[in-house]
């Protein structure tokens, strides 16, 4: 965990939500900077967009405290959060037009009608949207729809930004520009931003923190780089990458003079791996991403075996040749002038310092 | 492949062949299959418009033509008299100003329950789709449980209440009764409409910092004309046609059109005056026809529209 975070923006504490008797986010702690970019990323059903509903104040919380700015906003009402929310469906009112569904939300508070017109011009600057102002949201894109939902928050003048999957209902390319467009927005405007989305590529390349969850957990909160290089569990090691993580299950043993992982015929050396906690003999899983692994590139490497390509897959830029390796599916990740073809004899080897060691049984890193 | 075109021309005639059937698919208007289904649709709608047909012909005609008995000939001479006797002096009682009283009245019972049942059925229904309060889930299965209750065994309840509280036999009395018995239905078809709505839309209005009657009149009322439409077809047909009720809780002098009809047409004194009986009925039943001739399609597609969730 990163050190405790000095006036942080958005400070969760203690918090724990129960719908009956099944209990959806337990005892979670969460300190959020000013001006960083928070991402909270899962599977369905971990539990993501609920911690983001009780942040916003959608849902009432069964226990602990959310602080906003240093203000206790537990109780409070969304409106007075000082929050803004962007929903994954965009959430327009469809009977407004797009200016209308801009000042909504300042004219339910009763701001001027001059200041309101200020922020929605500036709004719509921001987000390149001063064409489509008259328009209804049915009339727009689904970019452009999002845009306003963007918007929508923007107007509000807030202090933290709340996305909630923004870009799932987007299709590829859109959302790699949307994407670049939001990053930018976080860098133009310097406001705190959760933002929840079940996918690793956005979480990768927007986040300031990765906060990974599972199960009303979170299990690792960590730098983007720091969760891909040194994920804390197996289930952290399985969900960010794509290819995945290779997993070999074996086990560690302390033997010629080093600790070794040992799996059906492999013997590899960890003299280069870097402990976490002082290792015992015992059941462990080793985990090793695709492209950490090299492909007949000679000697050299502190690890090396031979193997046989079972199959071959394409993506392009590059390419997944997958291997057995200790009677287990192994997956490299090499350039494709590099592919070599069907039933080829190959030797594989890696550096274990790139690698993951995990507890055979609590999957913990090791 | 179609070969380099020496000229435009070519190239289209081409093209022509190529295409092979283009246009509509040819169908055949006496096919077995079209004389069956249209065959069977004009039967069963010659039936049911034949009891209009003879209610407006005998409407038409005058009693001596009547009395010869061919109820199915079209009037000879075609006469508006019973439709005027039937408005404006027909006798039921003491009172000979015809179903023009009945009308007023019933105009003056279906406005208000309509509105009224409908004003307080629609903020339920959003109440229990979008504020999930504290028992809600027990109000609702109260309220659905209400609508399976016969009315039979709440009438005399129901009048000892309205007696005590001294508006017994009051149009505000029939009022009340007819938006209490609408309640269940209506709640139900509203909180299925708006349970069909996008909930993000709820949660972005509360973020936008709306309260209840803020959400309720500045997004919901807007998006829901449809159901809005059903709601109203419901009650305006239901309370007009409401019999039970009218005759139980009102006087004579502000019974319904309906019961008021029934006294016109089962008064058992001097001759049966078939024509004004007809007229008087039409003109009852006018009401809901001309309703739901011009709502017929937003009555479907509202009712498609609750039904989607349940």
């Amino acid at each position: 965990m990163a050190a405790a975070i000095a006036n942080p923006s958005v400070s969760i504490q203690d918090l724990s939500l129960n719908f009956g008797v099944m209990s959806v986010l337990k005892t979670l702690n969460l300190d959020v900077a000013e001006g960083e970019f928070i991402v909270l990323l899962g599977p369905s059903g971990c539990g993501k967009s609920t911690l983001l509903n009780c942040i916003a104040g959608l849902l009432d919380i069964s226990e602990g405290r959310i602080f906003i700015k240093g203000k206790n906003v537990t109780w409070e009402e969304p409106k007075d959060r000082g929050i803004g929310m962007v929903f994954q469906s965009y959430a327009l009112y469809p009977q407004m037009t797009v200016e209308k569904n801009l000042s909504f939300g300042l004219r339910v508070a009763g701001l001027a009608k001059d200041e309101i017109a200020k922020r929605i011009a500036r709004a719509a600057e921001i987000l390149q949207i001063e064409p489509l102002l008259q328009r209804k949201p049915s009339a727009l894109s689904g970019g452009q729809r999002q845009r306003v939902a963007i918007g929508r928050a923007l107007v509000r003048d807030v202090d933290v930004f709340l996305f909630d999957e923004p870009l799932s209902n987007l299709d590829a390319k859109l959302r790699a520009e949307l994407r670049v467009e939001i990053k930018l927005l976080h860098r133009k405007l310097e406001n705190t931003m959760i933002y929840v989305t079940h996918d690793q590529i956005e979480a990768m390349t927007l986040a300031d923190r990765i906060a990974v969850m599972k199960g009303g957990v979170i299990q690792q909160l960590d730098a983007p780089q720091t969760i891909y290089n040194r994920p804390v569990n197996r289930f952290v090691a399985g969900f960010l990458g794509s290819p995945a993580m290779n997993f070999v299950d074996g086990h560690l043993e302390n033997a010629d003079g080093g600790w070794h992982f040992l799996a059906d015929g492999l013997k590899i050396p960890l003299s280069t791996y870097g402990f976490d906690r002082q290792p015992e003999p015992g059941p462990a899983v080793f985990g090793i991403r695709p492209e950490h692994v090299s492909l007949n590139s000679g000697a050299g490497w502190p690890f090396s075996a031979a193997s046989k390509v079972e199959v071959v897959e394409p993506m392009g830029s590059d390419t997944l040749v997958w291997l057995q390796l200790a009677q287990q599916k192994f997956s490299v990740r090499v350039t494709s002038e590099r592919t070599p073809g069907n039933d080829e004899a190959v030797t594989v080897g890696f550096d274990p310092m790139r690698a993951s060691l995990f507890d055979a049984q609590t999957g913990n890193r090791l | 492949m179609v070969d380099v075109a020496a000229s435009p021309s070519d190239a289209i005639v081409l093209r022509r062949d190529e295409a092979g059937p283009a246009g509509a698919k040819p169908r055949h208007a006496l096919s077995r299959r079209n004389i069956f289904l249209y065959g069977t649709l004009i039967v069963v709608a010659l039936y049911y418009l034949l009891p209009l047909y003879v209610m407006i012909v005998t409407s038409l005609k005058g009693m001596p033509e009547i009395r010869l008995g061919n109820i199915f000939s079209p009037p000879v001479e075609i006469t508006f008299e019973p439709w005027v006797k039937a408005w404006a002096t027909a006798c039921t009682g003491l009172n000979c100003d015809g179903l023009s009283r009945g009308f007023w009245n019933s105009v003056r019972i279906t406005v208000p329950s309509v509105l009224l049942s409908i004003a307080i059925a629609s903020v339920n229904g959003y109440a229990l789709a979008n504020w999930r309060f504290k028992g809600a889930d027990t109000f609702f299965i109260i309220l659905i449980v209400g609508a399976f209750i016969p009315y039979q065994v709440m009438i005399y309840p129901i009048v000892i209440i309205l007696r005590e509280i001294g508006i017994y036999g009051t149009l505000t009395g029939l009022v009340i009764v007819h938006s209490i018995f609408g309640m269940p239905i209506l709640t139900l078809l509203f909180r299925n409409y708006f349970t069909s709505m996008p909930e993000e839309l709820f949660r972005a209005a509360r973020v936008d910092g709306a309260g209840f009657w803020g959400i309720y009149l500045r997004i919901m009322l807007p998006m829901s004309l449809p159901i809005f439409v059903v709601a109203i077809i419901l009650q305006v047909t239901g309370i007009w046609n409401d019999f039970l009720f009218g005759v139980v809780y009102t006087r004579p002098d502000t019974y319904p059109m309906t019961v008021q009809l029934n006294n016109i047409v089962n008064s058992v004194q001097g001759v049966k005056e078939y024509n004004v009986n007809m007229a008087a009925t039409i003109l009852t039943g006018l009401v809901p026809l001309i309703v739901y001739f011009i709502s017929g399609k937003l009555f479907v597609r509202g009712i498609a529209a609750g039904a989607v969730k349940g």
